[in-house]
């Protein structure tokens, strides 16, 4: 179980202190937790500060009651949680199964590779030896992150808007990649999302704005109130 | 031969044991091993050190190992050894040179490799470069490579030199007739306060002809690098060249691109990019359970690849 007392983060821009998080308290305990809220509303910062990339300003993370606050990314990758970046990072040079082998911890097979690129529906033999360079496409890319923290397994697996920068195509293979892991995983998976459909699947939704938790509950209860704020205008309504 | 020289063999050229085919093998200034086969003959050359590699014309799949292994602190020697390919070869020359230093005189190997390519021939050069010894003395290596292809002939050469040069100048020249085409792939580590320079001339005479130059390199702690590319295009013709290096600690790399067309279709690229290791590249592998030190030796290894 991961949770957050009370986290404040802020930043300094222009000589001004700027207050992205305010006082976030919340538990994960559950199978699929998304959260969710407008664009800068904090939740890839907060997805950061689970990772270790960032710390917070104040507050305290807990992972099953060890406070984890001061421990490195790599300490707490070791301790078991994951995180997909929102834009995957490009590598000259270190190809798809090397980057694998990393995340599975050890030297995988070429049968592994293929276990685990067929699980983002990609096909082994056109990427295995593929640098994870500028010649893969955004969704290509996205996959193989969300391959990386499939193949590691961790208790904790955090994703930043996996929705982002790919295609509608590769979008509806992406929501059937996360029905599956919701019915393997062991561990909690937290997905920052806008995605209706990824809400969906969601056992707990978290509703951030201005960096403050709004509301917290089941998708019957937040769903609602999120699609009526979004109410589109009568000139659109009427062309629908 | 000795066991440092035997390993120093096996850094340069992967050999455990005597190689299959022609060799000539050079220990301390000194022949150590030498065989000619039925199309590939090797001779002493009169005047100066070195040797001549005659390749019969039409020679398929055979290879040439010519390895240089020095041992001998404050030994200095330069070597000229020149290969006449005849047409339609398909040939690999093994070529490579390892100083273990243990003593406090500077050691020197100047290897100067001239390159006859007959008409349609295809060779694969690769060069290795080694340096080991706990001595204070340096480790100098000044690689000459001269190449001259005649027409549809294609030359590629992997040059790499990761560990324990102190000083390398490398100058390669070439000359690209009409339909051939020249392919070399440098790789090249520095640290301590090595010094490596890159120095790369190629014209391209005929139509038709190509060249490609891709070096990547990763300069650490105080070490220097210097690249320099020039590129000359006197017909129709591709060229391109990039210079991609990861730049360390206190270290210092330079490009400096040269490119010259003389004819309207003579098509040339150049690109050069120097910069850290992507802070973002770290925090990756860091995500993925590697310490810092470890996500750095995985970039690189990866880059030098």
């Amino acid at each position: 179980m991961l949770e957050l007392k009370n986290i404040c983060f802020s930043a300094e821009d222009n000589n001004q202190e700027i207050e992205i998080l305010n006082d976030v308290s919340v538990k994960i305990e559950e199978r699929f937790v998304a959260v969710t809220g407008p664009n800068g509303s904090g939740k890839s910062t907060l997805a950061k500060i689970v990772a270790g990339i960032l710390k917070p300003t104040s507050g305290r993370i807990l992972l099953d009651g060890e406070d984890i606050t001061d421990l490195s990314i790599t300490e707490r990758a070791n301790r078991g949680i994951s995180f997909a970046f929102q834009q995957p990072v490009r590598f000259k040079g270190i190809t798809v199964k090397d980057l694998l082998s990393i995340a599975a911890g050890k030297d995988a097979t070429i049968a592994e590779i293929c276990e685990m690129l067929s699980q983002v529906g990609l096909c082994a033999k056109d990427y295995v030896n593929r640098e994870v360079n500028a010649s893969l496409s955004g969704g290509e890319l996205k996959r193989i992150e969300i391959a990386m923290i499939m193949a590691r397994g961790t208790k904790i697996s955090i994703f930043d808007e996996p929705e982002a920068g790919i295609d509608l195509w590769s979008f509806q293979n992406l929501i059937r990649v996360f029905e599956k892991m919701y019915a393997a995983t062991n561990g909690s998976i937290l997905i920052i999302s806008h995605q209706e459909r990824i809400l969906n699947i969601a056992d707990k939704i978290i509703l951030l704005a201005d960096g403050a938790i709004k509301q917290v509950g089941t998708k019957e209860e937040i769903m609602p109130a999120l699609l009526g704020t979004g109410q589109p205008c009568k000139t659109l309504t009427d062309k629908l | 031969m000795d066991a440092i020289q035997r390993s120093l063999l096996e850094q340069v050229a992967g050999l455990h044991e005597i190689p299959a085919g022609a060799y000539n093998i050079r220990a301390d200034g000194q022949l150590a091993g030498r065989n000619s086969t039925a199309h590939i003959d090797i001779v002493s050359k009169e005047d100066r050190s070195g040797i001549d590699i005659h390749i019969k014309p039409g020679t398929k799949s055979e290879s040439v190992h010519i390895p240089v292994v020095l041992s001998q602190s404050g030994l200095k020697e330069s070597v000229y050894n020149d290969f006449y390919i005849g047409e339609d070869c398909d040939i690999t020359i093994v070529a490579g040179c390892g100083i273990h230093n243990g003593g406090n005189a500077a050691s020197e190997h100047s290897g100067i490799h001239r390159f006859f390519v007959g008409a349609n021939t295809r060779v694969k050069y690769i060069e290795k470069h080694y340096g080991s010894g706990d001595g204070n003395g340096e480790r100098i290596m000044n690689p000459t490579t001269e190449i001259e292809l005649a027409s549809g002939a294609f030359l590629e050469m992997e040059t790499v030199q990761i560990k324990g040069i102190d000083s390398t100048k490398r100058v390669t020249r070439a000359k690209v007739a009409q339909d051939a085409s020249l392919v070399i792939r440098e790789k090249i580590m520095t640290h301590g306060k090595q010094y490596a320079e890159t120095d790369f001339m190629v014209e391209m005479t005929g139509d038709g002809s190509g060249v490609n130059l891709i070096s990547r390199s990763v300069a650490r702690e105080h070490s220097r690098q210097l690249f320099r590319s020039r590129i000359i295009g006197d017909s129709r013709c591709q060229g391109h060249s990039e210079c991609d290096a990861i730049i360390m600690d206190s270290a210092s790399v330079s490009a400096i691109p040269e490119l010259t067309a003389n004819d309207i279709d003579a098509n040339l690229i150049h690109e050069a990019a120097i910069g850290k290791i992507a802070g973002e590249q770290l925090i990756k592998l860091m995500t993925l359970g590697l310490t810092e030190k470890e996500a750095e030796e995985e970039i690189v290894n990866g880059f030098l690849k």
